[in-house]
Parts: structure tokens; sequence; C-alpha cells
């Protein structure tokens, strides 16, 4: 599962700052059939969670609405330089995670 | 009201045919098959017929979905596959060996003597070079490949060789481009020479160039190659569909990409 995460070049300490993630997942709402008319089974990547040096700042609960390779961008603060974990699980089980540091300038 | 529906797609394009006559010089149709090939004036890009929305999203590399296809083709690049477990950059290094490979694609390998396109190539590099499993037409990994190659000649114009060996292929290309087809009865030329820009439907009619393949199409809900969009083209003229990797295909893809010769690659592209 490939994903790309960018955030700001420049981070402040204490100051929001944006945070962009897209994910490639096929997104399978589980209401289509394939060719033979068989139920396609529900694949989505159901849970996405940020963790800043191992401290949940975000998370996302997604249904079978959201488009296939989903593009998420949110908001947080960071107190101090750290490391972003971010952290998604679909429907079949399958995980992938993206780590990014950050550097807090005053 | 079910009727309606289908009435106003065929009226659509009998209209759209109604005003052929409008661009004559454009139109290779009016003059013969025969006739010297001419390319739409001014070229434009497909992207210029694309909603502002669209072209905003292959505007930001980020927000971009296709660059999710390149991230994974420059993985799969370092990656080792097949007897020699050798990866693509053992052989041919970093990115920046493939600057301005894609333009020069579709063209006839001097080896076999057949024409290639860009995924043609990577599959024949695979199995030839690698001694990798061949990567089936269409195949994810496939895409993000020629995602990748192709990006790197983003911003470089297209310059394909017609000349020599590729002649033939092109001639066929051009041909086929203006040979009416399918129950609709229309040509390529009949949408993308002679009414460009116009409506069908909510759609506006492109020049039909494939420099921003392989494109993100939103209706496919992810990538796909110049070939799975001509297969699509012939769907909607309600024509029998060339296979993957078929002679047709190729043929075409050469008339396209001469076509187009000067215009900027733009892959990948975003398309409704």
């Amino acid at each position: 599962m490939v994903a790309r995460v960018r955030i700001p070049d420049v981070v402040r300490r204490g100051q929001p700052f944006d945070v962009r993630i897209a994910i490639q997942h096929v997104m399978e709402t589980g209401f289509r059939f394939d060719d033979s008319g068989r139920t396609i089974a529900r694949n989505v990547i159901h849970t996405l969670v940020a963790r800043y040096d191992g401290v949940e700042v975000y998370r996302a609960e997604l249904g079978s609405g959201i488009a296939a390779n989903p593009y998420l961008q949110f908001w947080i603060t960071a107190p101090a330089s750290g490391v972003l974990e971010l952290s998604w699980i679909d429907d079949a089980g399958v995980a992938g995670s993206e780590r990014v540091p950050v550097t807090v300038r005053d | 009201m079910r009727a309606v529906l289908p009435c106003a797609w065929l009226l659509a394009v009998v209209l759209a045919c109604a005003g052929c006559t409008v661009r004559e010089s454009a139109d290779p149709g009016t003059t013969g098959v025969h006739a010297a090939p001419v390319r739409p004036v001014p070229l434009q890009q497909g992207s210029v017929f694309a909603p502002p929305s669209v072209q905003a999203m292959q505007a930001d590399e980020f927000e971009n979905p296709g660059m999710l296809w390149v991230a994974r083709g420059a993985k799969l690049w370092r990656q080792p596959e097949g007897s020699g477990a050798r990866s693509c950059a053992d052989c041919h290094g970093d990115a920046g060996s493939m600057r301005g490979a894609a333009t020069r694609y579709p063209q006839v390998d001097p080896a076999s003597g057949q024409l290639l396109d860009l995924e043609g190539r990577i599959m024949q590099c695979r199995s030839e070079r690698q001694q990798a499993a061949p990567l089936a037409w269409e195949s994810e990994p496939l895409l993000a490949l020629t995602a990748w190659v192709a990006f790197q000649s983003r911003g470089l114009p297209m310059q394909v060789s017609i000349d020599g060996p590729a002649r033939p292929f092109f001639e066929r290309g051009r041909e086929r481009y203006q040979q009416r087809v399918g129950q609709m009865n229309l040509s390529c030329s009949q949408c993308h020479d002679a009414n460009w820009g116009r409506q069908l439907g909510a759609e506006t009619i492109s020049q039909g160039h494939g420099t921003g393949y392989p494109v993100y199409r939103l209706e496919w809900q992810g990538a796909g190659s110049l070939q799975r969009r001509l297969r699509s083209c012939l769907s909607g003229v309600r024509a029998e569909m060339f296979p993957y990797g078929s002679q047709e295909h190729l043929e075409l893809s050469l008339y396209l990409a001469w076509r187009a010769g000067g215009l900027a690659i733009e892959a990948p592209g975003v398309r409704r």
C-alpha cells in the first residue's frame, strides 16, 4: 500500500499546521458485483490514526462513502520536535503506516 | 422517461456531426484517407478540456492521485526482479536516465522490428533483460512503472519518429484514425479533429492527445493506460474493442503521438 504524506516545511511551536495524506486503496464499497454477478466484498480503510510521539492526536473512521485513493487533510499542533506516525487498516486486515519527522521552530 | 436519455445522446452525436464542416481544414475525413496528415490547430492538451477543479487536481503535485502510481513506480524501479535479481535501477541508474524517454514512444524496436509503446518496452525489458515473470497489460505494477517513467519526461515535447521502419505502422494508424467504426459509425477524426471543444452531453470533446497517460480518471477511480482509454472510446461509439497489446492499439497510439508532436508530456494527468 503506497501512501504519500506532506507537512509544511516550517512548523511553529504551538501553531496549528496541516497534515495531508493520500493512500492508494480501492475502497471497495461492497455494493458492486463482478462479471459473474457475485458481490465484491467490502474492503475500505476503516480506521486511520495519527500519533505524535506516541500520543494520539487524530483519528478518522472511514466508510464505504469515501472514494478510492482517499485524501485526508487535518490540522494539529506540536509542542516540540518529534515524530508523527500515521497508521491505518482496512477490512482485509492489511495495515499501513508512515512516519514523518517534525522539526519545530520558535 | 427512460427512453429519453439514449435519445438525447444520439441527438447530441448527430448534432455534433452536423457541425463537421466548420473545421474543414482540420478534418482529414473530408479530404480523403490519403491526404497529408494534419494536426489540430492550435494544439491543446487534454487537461485544457477538463473542468477547472480537475485541472487544479492535476496541477497540485500532492493532490494529483496519479502521483500515488508514480510513487509506487519509484519503489518498483529499485526492486530486484527475475532470475538475476536485478532491478531497473541496476542497469538504468536513477530517474534522470529516463528523462525524455516517454517522448519517443511508441517506437520500433530495432531487434524485433515490432512497434512498442512505453508499456510494451517495460514489459520487453522485464522479460528479456530481467528474466522476470511477465506483467499483465493494465496491471497495477505496469501502470505504476509506466507512470513513473512517463513522469520523468513531464514538460518535454512529444517527438516520435514516423520515418523508416515506423512509417507503415504510422500509415495504418492514420487510416484507422479516420475509419468509421461501430454502431454509431464514427471515426476518431469526426470527434477529435472536427468537433473538439464542443459539448457532447456534459463532456467537452478534447483533441484526443495521449500526453497525460497513464492518466488518473475519476470515473475509473484509478489509473489507466492510453489503451484503456482507446477501448473506452471504442465502447462509446459501440464498436468492438481492440485487445490490450494489439497492433491496432499500437498503430493508433503512434499516430496519436505524432499528432501530439510538440505538446508537452503532462503525465500523470487527471481526467474526469
